[in-house]
């Protein structure tokens, strides 16, 4: 479904990513870890294009994203994204933010829109919410409408950056709760985060990146039994003690 | 000691009345063509094609670095003759309200168009991300989510700079116009009594952008709140 293909992507001389090559598979969830500028947010954004990469290749569904023949915003619309300041759209009511893109982008009608985006904000059970705005929601709630937003697209895959790091403790698991089920119905997803047990729940494989390199990238139970890379080691044993 | 006397201000209202409705009518039609024309240069400003942003930035620049008062005699002077040109207007026809309503958008487009920019650079990159994101095309994320959040934080500062060019439109009686500065010197002129109405004129204007003024400051506490 994603497939990386030696990227290479540099700011002037600084390297952000380096020679990173990896696969996620039709239903495979990977998940991606690495300290702070390791190139993580990077390497996710690349996939749907937000970010340019200057070598290398990524292939989506068959659609090179860095050919500029390429319909990057046809491609987007159907690549789902999760943003860790969710994002959602400030002048917008919640079934204004879950409905825009399906009318403007897909074409869709406004009935038709809001009846999809209903059904999902019913699924995050968020539904007595749809006509207030984000800043009158918690960041937890803002979060699920957030991923209902994404998933009102009908996406072939899902795309996250840390979507739990800017909630307080307590609501990160009203957040993970929808990732998990969404992952269980077979949903292709491409997640930064540092929520391990997130990971060792429904991940497939773990990649662990740093200074823009692909270190490690095993299956769940290969990383957590015994990562190869004395910084994997490190890095783990940082954050499971934290 | 100079002895006041108000009594031609009653006569001359209907005058000044009209004179004020060209102040307005300026005054409207140069927010409107300046908002307009000042979002299409912020656009240019901020777009990644070189010749495009360069373009902004001269004209923005040129417009900044002349007095009005001289874009408004350039236009006096030009204008009619264009239009006689562009339109086949009969030689000697009034163009005198449409060369300076023409001078003062252009002029104020270049100001609005540095506070629009501002405005679009003050809605955070992730919102553009996320519009993307969600397969909107660079206007479809302009259109419907970065102008909006831009234009929403800007309305104090477009009412400010509104209540500038409501009295900058004074500078019109270069031009001979009657607004209504302009028709209040005339009466005055007339009537030897020009202390009086540059008075009243005086206290008009102080009361009309005082008031703006105190709109624009509640406007900006409850926005900010
Ligand atoms: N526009 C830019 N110009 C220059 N350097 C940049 C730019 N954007 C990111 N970088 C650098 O690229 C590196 C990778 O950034 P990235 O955001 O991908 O890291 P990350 O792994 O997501 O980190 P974090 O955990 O803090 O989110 C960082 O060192 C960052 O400083
Ligand atoms: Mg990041």
């Amino acid at each position: 479904m994603i497939s990386i293909r030696n990227v290479s992507k540099s700011y002037g001389s600084f390297r952000v990513l380096a020679d990173c090559s990896t696969e996620v598979a039709r239903s495979e969830v990977v998940v991606v870890c690495g300290p702070s500028g390791s190139g993580k947010s990077t390497l996710i954004k690349c996939v749907n294009g937000l970010e340019p990469f200057q070598r290398g290749e990524i292939v989506v569904n068959g659609i090179s994203v860095g050919d500029p023949k390429t319909d990057l915003p046809g491609l987007r619309s159907h690549v789902g994204m999760v943003f860790q300041n969710f994002e959602l759209f400030p002048h917008m009511t919640i079934t204004e933010n879950l409905t825009i893109a399906q009318v403007e982008v897909l074409g869709r009608s406004r009935e038709e829109a809001t009846e999809r985006g209903m059904g999902l904000l019913d699924r995050v059970g968020l539904k007595a919410h749809a006509g207030k705005h984000p800043g009158q929601l918690s960041g937890g709630q803002q979060q699920r409408v957030a991923i209902a937003r994404a998933l009102a697209m009908d996406p072939i895959c899902m795309l996250f950056d840390e979507p739990t790091s800017a909630l307080d403790p307590e609501m990160i698991n009203e957040v993970l709760d929808v990732m998990v089920e969404l992952a269980q119905e077979g949903m292709t997803m491409m997640v930064v985060t540092h929520e391990m047990g997130f990971a060792r729940k429904v991940a497939h494989r773990v990649i662990f990146m740093d200074h823009g390199r692909i270190v490690e990238d095993a299956k769940k139970e290969d990383f957590f039994g015994t990562p190869r890379s004395e910084r994997a080691q490190q890095f783990l044993s940082k954050i499971l003690h934290h | 000691m100079h002895d006041f006397d108000w009594s031609s201000i009653p006569g001359a209202l209907p005058f000044l009345w009209d004179g004020m409705k060209i102040s307005l009518e300026i005054t409207a039609l140069a927010i409107v063509a300046g908002i307009v024309w000042g979002t299409l240069l912020a656009l240019m400003r901020l777009s990644r094609f070189r010749a495009l942003s360069w373009f902004a930035a001269g004209y923005v620049n040129l417009f900044r670095s002349v007095p009005l008062v001289m874009v408004l005699l350039w236009f006096f002077l030009i204008v009619p003759q264009l239009l006689e040109i562009l339109l086949g207007l009969a030689p000697g026809t009034d163009a005198r309200l449409p060369s300076a309503m023409v001078g003062f958008a252009l002029f104020e487009s270049a100001y609005y168009s540095e506070i629009i920019r501002a405005g679009i650079q003050s809605v955070p990159k992730g919102q553009i991300a996320a519009a993307h994101a969600l397969g909107m095309s660079y206007g479809q994320a302009m259109r419907l989510v970065v102008l909006p959040q831009a234009f929403r934080n800007m309305v104090p500062l477009l009412l400010t700079q509104a209540i500038i060019l409501f009295q900058d439109t004074s500078l019109v009686y270069v031009s001979a116009l009657a607004d209504f500065f302009g028709a209040a010197y005339k009466v005055g002129d007339r009537d030897g009594r020009l202390v009086e109405l540059l008075l009243f004129a005086g206290a008009v204007y102080f009361v009309l952008c005082y008031s703006a003024s105190l709109l624009a400051r509640r406007y900006q506490k409850r926005a900010g709140a």
